[in-house]
């Protein structure tokens, strides 16, 4: 009844019955062709510049950016931060290009792949691009990867790609549906920076409900 | 959400006179503006944004109908269902249907302006329904039985002290003034919350017709636990809200967090479609978007159609000097500042709204900042014509009207009574130049002087040089 | 002229048809014009600022341009063709009108463009930028470039000069209290910025603040922009003493 209700009253404040045939073609094509409006030039830039400005805005928001030579030097970067934190365990997703590391150097440090929970005090995953932008990181939900990684933990380290850093949301857009052409992933998420709120007497304060601190592992492969 | 509207002037007063919260006010005035200002400062392409925004929304409401029905349709495919509601009461039972399939007994809530609207928590409490505001000032007004004072910071009009106390006595551990120990308790009481919910509930910034996807556009991460954890994800929403694609989406994300809180883009933007995918480790196993419409369909074609292009920025009422007087609560209802102001008479009818498209001096400011360039001004207006034409404006303000209006129509009777006035007035205030107390002008006299006229009128003076051939 | 200079201050149309006639134009004060509409129109009758509408689009018949020294007043010259459904006759002559009509300072910068300024004023001044002048017509730059041509003179801005003081027609006594903040917030600023008169270019706004200034107790002064540019500030100031009484009717 509500349906049918709501879409007649919107119908007849737009004059007509239900759309044309032609009308409706042409809304299904503008989805098919899914055009972006305007992007914004800040991001229009050589490599050099969006890695750079990549870097800019995610440190902006807050980010912790760690540099890396080579993806073997991950297992040991992430070792030495948690160390430098005190944290004794690590719980990790699953890909392929973080399993076939050698995770030898967290020593004591207990890693587990698994969904987080609550109590869990850091977390690493990859991600699918960073976008120069505004600093953010793209990543979603996949059996290797499942969402409570980047929320549930105190502290959400994330593997980036300088050659995964790409220039505009619409960018990630178009990789997001390459990756995913026959469903959307059930979330993607854009993050920038860890969480944060003014709620208590309008004071800006990190560390809401997400993650306290947001660390990125950049990996300078270009 | 009891309706104080028809209270405003009295609200307003109380509101003037509230030191705590023209102190918070006063602070308010230097946030969000001047991030926006900023943040405007380092877009160049803002202006244009504006212009494709504004058009964008126009197509959209233009073709309501479709997007809608290709929203749905990807929803369904991907696994989850509609649920079109035309009234508040619909939604509110829809909602309640879908937690007693599922046996919750706490729900926990990212922030929705549609479940204010509605009074989804009353209405959930009443039926056996535990709701858990998670939002950190939506949760602090949970807790101290508050409600929004703005539509995306709700707790501005509190300090630290109001959260400290709050605090102090519901979560039973030691009261403390530092912000930070505060928020951390906060995390740490609704960490328990988020990982037991049975559903969780959310609102929706954008819906987007392509993937049958919903976005929630937020700082704290609440909304995302929310969404995540629970078996079984709701998406609240209104039927405006639905955007052809994924790039027509984003150029509203550029203009909402710059024009809210001035940031670039807020910490998550979580883009939700469907249940989890069968091989997923996490994530809800149903998902349902409640669609409200609760009058906006009726909005369509009608004089107030504008106002369905509005993103929920909050940009009009931060710039608002109205609002940043008397605050969110003087409005009496869920939506206050300018949009508020348009939104709230069409939701609670003008008979008990009327005070707020009254109680503006059309400034302009707001519809200056509007991302979306809503005519806001000329919106409240059309309230006041409306209000006019059903004969709900108050006697002395029509016979103000009419009594001016009768002298203003007839030049030559307008002459004698402008001569007449100017030169009572200034006899009245004589070498003084102005007067402390002029009859029937106590709105005007108690509060400013009345600076005295100068005594002839020019249309008498004019009219004299020209006989003496000046 | 607008209502409030011809009951309140007749210099200020003086002023204004002095600064057009400098300008070279020949300035007429059309007899059947009474009051703009604002009123009206600001409280939602829409049937007597139809009346209004028709009676002032002619009185301004077959003018080359009108000129008015207020943003506000022009600016509700500008909504006329609103006021008329597309099919009536009126609707053109009120887009006509619009197309003629200009507030003071835009028109004598952006339409005449003069500058023979003749003037000198001792002093610091800020300016009020009231909202339809700024908002609905564009005046920002104008009132400021002439000013500049002032001798002597110096403007300080005031924070918040683009804010709204409160005066708003209507608003101001069927919400007293909250246009009182308003207006509050306005001389704190202006008494901020150091100036010792306040300028604008809209009566109403300037009865407003400058009433709030003396009631406070403020020793600043209110002037509307054309009486500094025009050099006719040997009248008393907004609200300033020594008037001389009326002579009798």
């Amino acid at each position: 009844m509500s349906r049918a209700e709501i879409l007649g009253n919107i119908r007849q404040g737009l004059g007509r019955k239900e759309a044309t045939a032609e009308q409706r073609s042409e809304a299904l094509a503008r989805i098919a062709a899914h055009k972006a409006t305007i992007i914004p030039k800040r991001s229009q830039l050589d490599r050099k510049g969006q890695i750079e400005l990549f870097r800019e805005m995610a440190s902006g928001a807050a980010a912790e950016l760690i540099d890396l030579n080579e993806l073997a030097e991950l297992p040991s970067a992430v070792s030495t931060w948690l160390k430098n934190h005190d944290f004794k365990s690590l719980v990790s997703a699953s890909d392929t290009c973080l399993n076939e590391l050698d995770w030898s150097p967290l020593g004591d440090i207990q890693r587990e792949q698994r969904i987080a929970q609550s109590g869990d005090v850091a977390s690493l995953t990859t991600s699918m691009a960073g976008i120069a932008e505004t600093g953010t990181l793209m990543l979603y939900s996949r059996p290797e990867s499942p969402t409570t990684l980047n929320f549930l933990p105190d502290c959400h380290l994330v593997l980036l790609k300088e050659s995964d850093i790409v220039g505009s949301y619409e960018d990630a857009w178009n990789l997001v549906r390459q990756n995913n052409p026959k469903q959307m992933p059930r979330t993607v998420n854009m993050i920038t920076g860890p969480s944060r709120s003014a709620d208590i007497g309008q004071k800006l304060q990190m560390g809401a409900h997400g993650p306290c601190i947001l660390v990125i592992f950049i990996l300078k492969d270009e | 959400m009891q309706i104080k509207s028809p209270n405003f002037k009295e609200n307003a007063r109380i509101a003037l006179h509230n030191v705590e919260l023209q102190e918070a006010l006063g602070q308010f005035k230097y946030g969000f503006p001047v991030n926006r200002a900023n943040a405007i400062k380092r877009l160049p392409e803002f202006d244009d944004l504006r212009d494709e925004a504004r058009d964008l929304k126009n197509h959209i409401i233009e073709n309501l109908d479709i997007y809608l029905e290709q929203f749905e349709s990807k929803v369904i495919e991907n696994g989850g269902h509609v649920h079109w509601c035309r009234t508040g009461d619909d939604a509110n039972k829809a909602i309640l249907d879908i937690c007693k399939q599922v046996n919750a007994k706490t729900v926990t809530k990212g922030k929705s302006m549609v479940s204010e609207e509605i009074n989804l928590n009353d209405y959930l409490e009443k039926n056996g329904v535990q709701p858990v505001e998670t939002d950190l000032g939506e949760y602090i007004l949970q807790l101290r039985d508050d409600h929004p004072s703005h539509i995306i910071a709700p707790a501005i009009h509190l300090n630290v002290n109001d959260v400290s106390e709050t605090f102090h006595k519901h979560h039973k551990r030691p009261k403390t003034e530092d912000p930070q120990a505060l928020m951390k308790e906060a995390r740490e009481v609704l960490r328990k919350q988020f990982v037991s919910a049975d559903v969780g509930i959310t609102g929706a910034n954008f819906l987007v017709a392509e993937t049958g996807s919903s976005i929630i556009v937020t700082n704290e991460g609440n909304g995302d636990l929310t969404q995540t954890l629970p078996k079984t994800h709701i998406v609240i929403t209104s039927i405006e809200k639905v955007v052809p694609t994924l790039e027509d989406m984003s150029l509203f994300l550029r203009l909402l967090a710059r024009s809210a809180t001035g940031q670039e883009f807020t910490v998550y933007n979580t883009l939700s479609t469907g249940p989890k995918r069968e091989d997923d480790q996490d994530g809800p196993e149903n998902f349902h978007v409640v669609l409200v419409d609760n009058g906006r369909s009726e909005m369509v074609g009608s004089e107030f159609q504008d106002m369905l292009r509005c993103i929920r920025c909050s940009s009009c009422m931060n710039h608002c000097p109205v609002y940043g007087a008397v605050g969110g609560h003087s409005y009496g209802w869920v939506y206050p500042g300018p949009m508020g102001s348009v939104l709230t008479p069409k939701m609670i009818g003008i008979d008990k709204a009327a005070h707020l498209p009254n109680a503006s001096t059309s400034c302009g400011k707001c519809e200056e900042v509007c991302p979306v360039r809503i005519p806001l001004p000329k919106l409240m207006r059309h309230w006041r014509e409306k209000e006019f034409e059903k004969h709900l404006t108050p006697k002395a303000v029509r016979f103000g009207i009419a009594s001016w209006a009768f002298f203003a129509k007839r030049p030559a009777i307008y002459r004698w009574l402008s001569r007449g006035s100017a030169w009572f007035i200034s006899t009245l205030a004589g070498k003084k130049g102005r007067l402390k107390k002029l009859p029937l002008a106590g709105g005007w006299t108690d509060w400013r002087d009345m600076p005295a006229p100068q005594g002839k009128t020019f249309m008498d003076q004019w009219k004299a040089k020209q006989k003496a051939g000046e | 002229m607008t209502c409030l200079a011809d009951m309140f201050r007749p210099s200020v149309a003086f002023a204004t048809v002095k600064l057009l006639e400098a300008s070279g134009c020949v300035v007429e004060v059309p007899e059947k014009q009474t009051c703009c509409g604002q009123p009206a129109y600001n409280s939602g009758d829409k049937a007597t600022t139809a009346d209004i509408a028709r009676q002032t689009i002619e009185a301004f018949d077959g003018y080359e341009y009108v000129v008015g020294p207020s943003g506000s007043c022009i600016g509700m010259l500008h909504y006329y063709p609103d006021v008329f459904s597309d099919d009536d006759p009126w609707k053109q002559r009120a887009l006509d009108l619009k197309t003629r009509s200009y507030e003071i300072t835009q028109f004598l910068t952006d339409v005449v463009n003069f500058e023979q300024i003749n003037a000198a004023f001792e002093g610091t001044i800020t300016y009020h930028d009231s909202c339809s002048g700024l908002r609905q017509l564009g005046v920002k730059d104008q009132p400021r470039k002439l000013l500049s041509k002032v001798e002597n003179l110096t403007l300080n801005e005031m924070e918040e000069a683009e804010t709204c003081c409160g005066f708003g027609g209507t608003f101001c006594v069927k919400y007293p209290d909250i246009s009182n903040r308003m207006v509050s917030n306005k001389t704190q600023y202006i008494s901020d910025s150091g100036a010792s008169t306040l300028v604008g270019g809209d009566l109403g706004c300037l009865l407003n603040m400058a009433g709030k200034l003396k009631r406070e107790g403020k020793q600043i002064e209110a002037r509307h922009i054309v009486e500094i540019l025009a050099d006719m500030t040997d009248t008393p100031a907004i609200g300033e003493a020594e008037y001389e009484l009326a002579k009798a009717l």
